[in-house]
């Protein structure tokens, strides 16, 4: 005050009665989001950049190569390979679990004692770590001391070769996905279907609706949210999927299973060209921004659907 | 995004990995008063109090030092934490940690062919100082004591296509492997087969040998993952004894020589024997599943490192313990120099270390003569890399028991040399190779159209390496 009757300014009103942590409050409330967008921006901003550079692990220095990196990338046959096999895996297994899953959280649907209490066993997997289950899995088809080889043996199939073998490798892995992750698609099916209304299903028995009518016109679009959501995070996972394929094969045989995530791991850390690493991951994430996207259009569009908006 | 996966990577596989981190908090404040060494003058206790970080491999030299880490820290005051992690994935941790740049690990468990990449990047002390300076380095250290072809396996100039065994000495050696062939007796008896001398040999008698031992029993047991570590065993042993190179100098840069004639011969005749005589998910064997399946009567033969039948052959290691034999790889044509491509496990200094002094301690101590000595007779420190521990009567005792495993050891350790030419890209190219090899013998692709490819892929790593450091 003192010093603005020494300028002979009067200062403004506002400034002179609100308290300093009031006047900043909408700034404040905002720092955490700030902190979490920068927290996310700043390594996609490095990422970026050092796809633009030839660091390597194995030399001290490196410098700025422009594009390089993205170019040797795209005119190399396998990286074109490794995003089919993403693409491949990704599919596959998301389409697997989905199908399965719903069956199964149609079948656990309905209030049995057998049926409370499989939803509480079907979701163990889900507790264990993939890559354990993995190795799990693993020792279980082991050719000399795995229970499903031995299994299999004992129903005349002799030395199946499971991941050793390219036309099965692919097979192996996401059947070690689906038991992981089925689960995770079971539980959300089955809160959709006990989220739903009974008087619809109620006047379809009524009127005489078969089982599979109801299910196409009254469950299958009122659970699509559900459905919807379920598939958006089995997608993204299934793209980005690391753990089962590179406990189980490292990516072998050949490069059979060399997904991008395989890829670019094997180029950061087994050859240390983290340059060349980072344009296979960023490409990874627009696939996986992109696929998540149209799935979220999708979404929207069946909720509001289902709520007969 | 990009750089979180990584990490997020990363962190997995460090959960893979499942170090067992430990510390012996407690050895170092208990150690009372000091013991002398038995090396005069020489001041074990100058760093009393400093603590150091060490990396390790799962490995059995490990576990003997492992054993003996309290009678260190007593002996010296220094307190020691290591962390152990298995070797699937212990390079790619250790790179990480060196990456790091501030001195941790100060030691580190390494082979010959790591050096060549750590050493690009700033990453190892040379060693010669320290040994040469007898404030330093115990009188009783004796570096004249290691065979020369070993403690020459950790020299290299850095000058990229030279062979090792010149320049300064980066690493002191734990121990080293030699690959040969091991065989079951009762499987070669059942048969009436000798052990095989050269490869057509092999590939009839292996042949012969499936099913030896009932149901999923075969004949030869090789590594095959989709590693580097699958090509340098018996592959690498065979490819070289048949006169095939990875790289020679034109014009003064490495040209890629993996699909010479005599490279696309032995690749197609090791395929061969893998389908033929081969464990049926070979694309899944490691140094363990070949190990465990000679032990366990599964394999009748193993062509690999030859203190893998050591494990398994010490009585009560494995159900086969006493009836493997060791002989020397078989020679891949006529007139072949028998020879066997040479694994060495070392310990080495990181340059960023800031207890140099204690870190060197620690170092002489677990590659001096006592430990080696203590650690070939009373642990599994098989393949001792000094010569006075071969001489000594309890250790040839030991190995005494095992058949024909001196006599494989002295008809090919002068001829055993690192096989690889030594560049800072061998991780890319052995990787690749492995793969290339995989295809090739699962018939996914033929061998001379799959190693032209690869020579290919590693002219074009090479390249940008050159570009690199030049």
């Amino acid at each position: 005050m003192r010093a603005a009757a020494e300028t002979g300014r009067t200062p403004p009103l506002e400034e002179a009665k609100i308290p300093w942590l009031r006047r900043n409050r909408p700034y404040l409330i905002l720092l955490p989001a700030f902190l979490l967008t920068a927290g996310i921006l700043y390594p996609f901003g490095v990422a970026i950049y050092y796809s633009l550079t030839n660091f390597s692990f194995k030399y001290e220095k490196h410098s700025f190569v422009g594009l390089e990196n993205w170019v040797d990338m795209f005119s190399d046959p396998g990286f074109w390979h490794s995003l089919w096999v993403t693409a491949k895996y990704a599919l596959l297994s998301t389409g697997v679990e989905m199908v399965i899953g719903v069956g199964v959280a149609l079948l656990l649907n309905r209030e049995s004692r057998l049926a409370r209490s499989l939803r509480i066993v079907l979701i163990f997997p889900l507790m264990i770590a993939p890559v354990i289950a993995t190795l799990i899995w693993q020792l279980m088809i082991n050719s000399s001391v795995g229970v499903i080889g031995h299994a299999l043996r004992g129903i005349g199939i002799v030395d199946f070769t499971w991941a050793a073998d390219p036309d099965t490798a692919l097979f192996t892995v996401v059947l070690i996905d689906a038991w992981v992750y089925t689960p995770f698609v079971i539980l959300l099916t089955l809160a959709g279907l006990r989220s739903l209304p009974k008087a619809p299903f109620e006047s379809a028995r009524v009127d005489g609706g078969s089982a599979w009518f109801t299910f196409k016109n009254l469950t299958l679009p009122m659970i699509m949210p559900f459905l919807l959501i379920a598939l958006v995070f089995r997608l993204m996972v299934s793209l980005q999927e690391f753990s089962i394929i590179f406990a189980l094969t490292s990516g072998g045989p050949g490069d059979t299973l060399m997904t991008l995530p395989l890829t670019a791991y094997t180029e950061g850390f087994t050859y240390k060209e983290l340059g060349y690493a980072l344009p296979h991951m960023l490409v990874l994430w627009l696939n996986v921004f992109f696929a998540s996207r149209i799935l979220i259009k999708y979404w929207s569009r069946a909720q509001e659907r289902a709520s007969g908006v | 995004m990009g750089a979180c996966s990584i990490l997020l990577l990363w962190s997995t596989v460090a959960c893979i990995a499942a170090p067992q981190e430990g510390a012996r908090d407690g050895a170092a404040a208990d150690a009372g008063p000091a013991v002398p060494g038995s090396d005069g003058d020489f001041d074990w206790e100058r760093c009393r109090g400093e603590t150091i970080h060490v990396m390790l491999n799962q490995h059995p030299y490990t576990e003997a030092i492992l054993e003996r880490l309290p009678e260190f820290e007593k002996k010296t005051g220094i307190r020691v934490r290591y962390s152990v992690t298995p070797e699937s994935n212990y390079f790619d941790k250790l790179t990480v940690s060196l990456n790091a740049r501030n001195g941790h690990p100060d030691v580190f468990m390494t082979g010959s062919y790591q050096l060549w990449e750590f050493l690009f990047s700033g990453h190892v002390q040379e060693l010669d100082s320290l040994i040469q300076d007898r404030g330093y380095t115990s009188p009783d250290y004796d570096v004249e004591d290691f065979f020369e072809g070993v403690l020459k396996g950790n020299r290299w100039n850095m000058k990229v296509g030279q062979p090792v065994g010149t320049g300064p000495l980066w690493a002191v050696p734990l121990g080293f492997e030699m690959n040969v062939l091991m065989y079951n007796r009762r499987a070669l008896d059942q048969v009436g087969a000798d052990p095989p001398k050269t490869f057509d040999e092999l590939l009839e008698t292996a042949s012969r040998l499936n099913g030896w031992n009932g149901g999923g029993s075969y004949g030869i047991a090789v590594r095959g993952t989709r590693s580097w570590a699958t090509i340098h065993p018996g592959y690498m042993t065979a490819y070289s004894m048949a006169g095939a190179e990875d790289f020679s100098m034109e014009g003064g840069t490495l040209k890629s020589r993996v699909n010479s004639p005599q490279a696309v011969q032995i690749t197609e005749r090791f395929a061969e024997l893998v389908r033929k005589a081969g464990p049926k998910d070979w694309t899944n064997y490691t140094w363990y599943q070949v190990s465990t399946d000679l032990g366990a009567g599964k394999a009748a033969l193993a062509y690999d490192a030859d203190n893998l039948g050591f494990f398994q052959n010490v009585e009560g290691a494995s159900k086969e313990a006493g009836n493997i034999g060791w002989a020397p790889p078989p020679l891949p044509k006529e007139g072949a120099r028998l020879g066997s491509n040479m694994w060495i496990w070392s310990l080495a200094m990181n340059r960023h270390s800031r207890n140099k002094e204690a870190a060197w301690l620690f170092m002489q101590y677990f590659t001096g003569k006592e430990h080696i000595r203590w650690g070939a007779t009373e642990a599994k420190v098989v393949n001792p890399p000094r010569r006075s521990v071969w001489e000594d009567a309890k250790f040839q005792e030991r190995i005494g028991r095992m058949e024909g495993y001196r006599e494989t050891f002295e008809s090919v350790i002068d001829h055993s040399t690192i096989k690889f030419t030594p560049q800072p890209e061998f991780f890319n190219i052995t990787t690749e190779w492995a793969a290339a090899l995989q295809d090739i013998v699962i018939g996914s692709a033929g061998a001379e159209e799959r190693l032209n490819q690869l020579a290919r892929d590693a002219d074009m790593r090479i390249k940008r390496m050159m570009d690199r450091i030049e």
